[in-house]
């Protein structure tokens, strides 16, 4: 396998990976919204507090951490250029 | 000082701007103590700050093509973050999400959920790939990527249809923003604010609109952070954020003790309630029973979300990183700028539901006497301009819960009066709307022409034509785009939010599976690009046209309403892309090059700086 297909492969699972924590954050969380409510954090119900703040905050989590795993991808492959077109 | 060093010097010529704001503020602050009328210090708001946009604009005038329409391609990862995050946030976002907030509850929180998780999509499959691609617009790359004038052609109706609709919704709000604060009629505050609008991008496109959005972002976090830490501190909340937990809880055993009674339409209507106003009939933070409503609130989020990651004047504003690596990381950065919005809004609406329905708490007015909250002056000038409602249903000459009505922006608009906060927060309220609502319509006038100018007019019709001529089509589009949105917004055809929705629907319709095939599915083809822009986009707006409460109104199928269209039209796109693509021959060995190095972070960009 040359060098550009394992450094494609390796994007392409640690896009599935991004996408995978995205779904839980963005669906199964608020497809048991019902039960999820039940519980709490910081005093305010589950449900409500993933969907006003918690889940808004795993985002910006998740993406920076997957852009900082890709940036590291990229380098080990000898993809880690900074400017490309001057 | 806009020379040379003008990208190292960033930081600082901001920060000091920010510092000129916050002294801008207090000085508001002394005159309104000094006995300067609030009307005043509304108009001294507005006027300042949209003339500092015009100086930005002014300043940062350009003759070059890529400066024209990639910003040179050299903003900052942070940078490019805020202005991502005000180009993003609109009108809508700034003024009517905490009010739909405080009116839907929980259920409406799933366009809170959509428009951020969106931008996880934006920068897995997106934007670093299209940075690579080194386009200029969106159908740039649909046109290069799938060959042919065809594809490019359909690509740009799909974005013209899209942004068109969003662009009205921020004319009108900046209009009404203007019309308000300026105290002028709403039809002339369309066209004030178009005129704004028009000073920020008309001279330097993309590299003016760059710098006016990092301003505007500036202007309207704080001045929407503001007013939720002072009402938050009033009650004791040093960081409101954290501390909400009671007063949730608080409400819910309010809307337990007033009881959520929902009024008839005849009831509503033959009391004379105006238009757009609601009243408050939706739990605030309990989940709604049953899988139908966890299905309405999941296709809301996936139709934002998807949305997001097809709208083109997010898509273009990640064209003007300096490399692949800078793009990626600018998503986040967006995404932590509009975070800070978004997680305050469900705060915001939270205390002032408290702030009127609290006995506790002096400012209350449910269960009060209808005589005494009519005397209340907010309720006057709020009521006077047809934004507020009071009808005695039972008439007990008490404020039932369901009988006060609101118009949802009067949440933002009003909350600070409500609370007793000096004036000076009102108008500082009132320039971030209109910073809000302009910075949206700049990014998607400048995209819709940018896109007609170098798609249509210099790829499609006069490939010959000089620099000269092809940055003077792109400015007369740019006036020409911008005056007929006015004269729609100036008709008042729909309220602001279903036409933003609509926007989303169109968009993910028609380009989000062409455009993330396009880099993640080599065996994608013209053909099955233009079947799938052409068919989701028509499949879509045939559904919408169908469930349109203003059109023929049928029973929505499966609960997928006109706020919802996207999930059809996205769909059907799909499936006639990976039919068609299927069925016609593979894309060129060319093209599938193309595709490879596309993957590929580091190198040249596919398509030449000047092209």
């Amino acid at each position: 396998m040359s060098n550009k297909e394992a450094h494609w492969t390796k994007t392409r699972n640690h896009m599935w990976v991004t996408l995978a924590i995205w779904f839980f954050f963005s669906i199964v969380i608020f497809m048991f919204g019902e039960s999820v409510n039940q519980g709490s954090f910081l005093g305010y119900p589950l449900a409500y507090y993933m969907s006003a703040q918690g889940s808004l905050l795993a985002f910006v989590i998740l993406i920076f951490w997957f852009a900082n795993k890709q940036e590291k991808i990229d380098d080990e492959h000898g993809y880690g250029g900074e400017r490309e077109d001057d | 000082m806009f020379k040379g060093g003008f990208i190292q010097n960033l930081p600082k010529i901001y920060g000091l701007y920010t510092g000129g704001f916050i002294v801008f503020i207090l000085l508001m602050a002394i005159l309104e103590s000094a006995g300067v009328s609030a009307a005043n210090i509304g108009i001294m708001f507005v006027a300042f700050t949209v003339c500092i946009y015009a100086l930005i604009g002014y300043l940062s005038r350009t003759i070059q093509v890529d400066a024209y329409y990639v910003a040179g391609r050299q903003v900052p990862t942070v940078f490019n973050g805020m202005a991502t995050a005000a180009d993003w946030m609109s009108g809508a976002s700034f003024v009517a999400m905490a009010g739909g907030i405080y009116f839907g509850g929980y259920t409406y929180m799933a366009f809170l959920v959509g428009w951020t998780g969106g931008y996880v999509l934006v920068s897995t499959l997106l934007a670093p790939y299209l940075r690579k691609f080194g386009c200029y617009t969106v159908p740039d790359f649909i046109g290069t990527r799938y060959g042919g004038t065809l594809p490019r052609f359909c690509a740009t109706l799909v974005l013209v249809l899209a942004s068109f609709t969003y662009v009205t919704a921020q004319i009108n709000a900046t209009g009404t923003i203007a019309s308000r604060a300026l105290q002028i009629p709403f039809e002339l505050g369309v066209w004030v604010g178009l005129i704004s609008i028009l000073l920020c991008s008309m001279l330097g496109g993309m590299r003016a609109v760059t710098w006016t959005q990092v301003a505007q972002y500036i202007v309207l976090i704080i001045a929407y952070l503001i007013p939720i830490f002072w009402m938050g501190n009033k009650l004791g909340n040093i960081f409101p954020h954290l501390m909400l937990g009671d007063e949730v809880q608080r409400l819910a055993a309010l809307e337990a003790e007033y009881g959520l009674i929902k009024n008839s339409a005849a009831d509503i209507k033959s009391a004379g309630v105006p238009g757009g106003l609601k009243y408050i009939s939706n739990p605030h933070s309990a989940v709604p029973a049953g899988g139908m409503a966890v299905w309405k609130y999941l296709s809301l989020a996936i139709c934002m979300m998807v949305g997001t990651a097809s709208l083109p004047h997010i898509l273009m504003r990640y064209f003007t990183t300096p490399s692949v690596k800078s793009a990626r990381k600018s998503v986040a950065w967006s995404l932590f700028f509009i975070f800070l919005l978004y997680f305050s809004a469900p705060m915001l609406a939270t205390l002032s539901k408290l702030q009127l329905m609290d006995p506790n708490l002096p400012t209350a007015i449910i269960g009060k006497s209808i005589a005494e909250v009519q005397g209340i002056p907010w309720v006057q000038n709020w009521m006077a301009v047809k934004q507020v409602f009071i009808a005695d249903f039972n008439g007990d000459g008490i404020l039932q819960l369901n009988e006060w009505f609101m118009r949802g922006d009067v949440v933002v608009l009003a909350t600070p009066e409500v609370a007793g906060l000096p004036y000076v927060i009102s108008g500082l309220v009132a320039a971030g709307g209109m910073a809000a609502a302009m910075s949206t319509a700049d990014g998607l006038v400048l995209a819709i022409s940018n896109c007609l100018s170098h798609d249509i007019y210099y790829k499609i019709i006069d490939p010959k034509a000089d620099v000269r001529k092809r940055l003077i089509v792109a400015r007369v589009l740019l006036v020409v785009i911008g005056a007929l949105g006015a004269y729609i917004a100036s008709m008042r055809l729909t309220g602001i939010l279903g036409a933003v929705a609509w926007a989303f629907d169109f968009a993910m319709s028609g380009l989000f599976f062409p455009l993330v095939l396009g880099v993640w599915w080599k065996r994608a083809n013209t053909a099955g690009a233009v079947a799938g822009i052409l068919g989701g986009l028509t499949a879509g707006t045939a559904y919408l046209i169908y469930v349109g409460p203003k059109f023929m109104a049928n029973t929505p199928w499966l609960g997928i309403d006109h706020l919802r269209f996207g999930i059809i039209g996205a769909s059907v796109s799909l499936v006639a892309m990976v039919v068609v693509s299927l069925m016609t021959k593979e894309p060129s060995a060319a093209t599938q090059k193309m595709v490879d190095d596309v993957r590929v972070p580091s190198g040249r960009a596919i398509l030449g700086k000047q092209h």
